[in-house]
């Protein structure tokens, strides 16, 4: 248990979440990509606080924006989600093809 | 550094690396109600790394927050996926290769830099840490824990008004295109729909599968 091991497994996290925002044509699986993401900063963040930071609690408010961060986007990205199956009938990117030369 | 067991140092491995696999078993998977249980399965075992990083206030909000959203989600993965319970294999990717180099490189960046960069050597105290934040939180801080309070709020205002059907002037998908479920017909072909009267024509629309069937019949059961 090293400050290298958490941040290596905190990239990670946030690279594998990075491929699924790339890759994926679903909405709600390109959100799952975007947990991930927020996920692996998460994780460096706490890392970063118990090693580097001296314990200093601001580290785990940063912590709490971050988590704050996360729970917005879920919740705005569900919205979207529903707003746009309601109006476009689309669920996956392939189907917003309006601004598509 | 801090010194630790070696049970810890064991289960710190065991459950970052598990985080990492079962977040990458998210996009491998072809159920996406299994995709969505994966991905809690990821939070949890950060979670518990976070745990063994003395963070224990964190861990467990963290724990919480994730089971209440990804039973959400779950939900979600059924209202408006195709093949939630991944009777078919299912590879919904575009640009997949790109996407594996960006994934790659970016982990190759982020990890050079977690291991090669020298971090201050500053660790936290072993106990107490919770109470400190407890602190922080309703003093110091405090502004920036009501600011995130406030976010949430109105996070939680915009997206009823997001995703509510009746609109303050009137239905939310007015004027708004027809479906187009048919996959060879480009969308947009459709007149758009007449004000107040979309649900006669979504009834007979040629070309439909059963599963948008099924979606029209909840469109029309709602309504």
């Amino acid at each position: 248990m090293s400050l290298q091991g958490a941040l290596l497994i905190a990239a990670a996290l946030f690279a594998v979440g990075l491929y699924g925002v790339l890759s994926q044509q679903s909405f709600v699986m390109i959100m799952m990509g975007f947990e991930l993401m927020v996920n692996g900063s998460l994780m460096a963040t706490v890392a970063l606080w118990l090693w580097a930071a001296g314990g200093n609690p601001k580290g785990q408010v940063l912590a709490i924006v971050i988590m704050t961060a996360m729970a917005i986007e879920a919740a705005m990205g569900f919205a979207l989600v529903t707003t746009i199956y309601r109006t476009r009938k689309a669920d996956i990117t392939e189907k917003l093809r309006r601004l598509k030369q | 550094m801090i010194e630790t067991p070696l049970a810890v140092d064991v289960a710190f491995w065991f459950f970052g690396v598990a985080s990492v696999v079962t977040a990458w078993l998210v996009f491998r998977t072809d159920s996406m109600v299994r995709a969505s249980f994966y991905l809690l399965a990821s939070f949890v075992n950060v979670g518990v790394v976070l745990l063994l990083m003395r963070a224990e206030y964190l861990s467990l909000i963290l724990i919480l927050m994730m089971a209440g959203e990804m039973a959400i989600m779950a939900v979600f993965m059924v209202m408006f996926m195709m093949n939630p319970a991944g009777l078919n294999p299912m590879n919904m990717v575009h640009q997949h290769r790109a996407s594996v180099a960006g994934g790659v490189a970016t982990f190759v960046a982020l990890g050079a830099v977690g291991v090669f960069a020298r971090f201050p050597d500053r660790p936290a105290r072993p106990t107490g840490v919770t109470f400190a934040l407890g602190q922080e939180l309703l003093g110091e801080s405090m502004l920036v824990f009501e600011s995130a309070g406030a976010a949430l709020l109105a996070t939680m205002i915009a997206a009823i008004a997001l995703a509510s059907s009746r609109g303050r002037y009137g239905q939310a998908d007015d004027g708004s295109d027809a479906p187009a479920f048919d996959p060879d017909r480009p969308f947009g072909d459709a007149p758009p729909r007449p004000v107040a009267s979309k649900h006669e024509e979504q009834a007979g629309k040629e070309g439909a599968d059963d599963m948008h069937d099924m979606r029209n019949m909840d469109h029309e059961r709602m309504a």
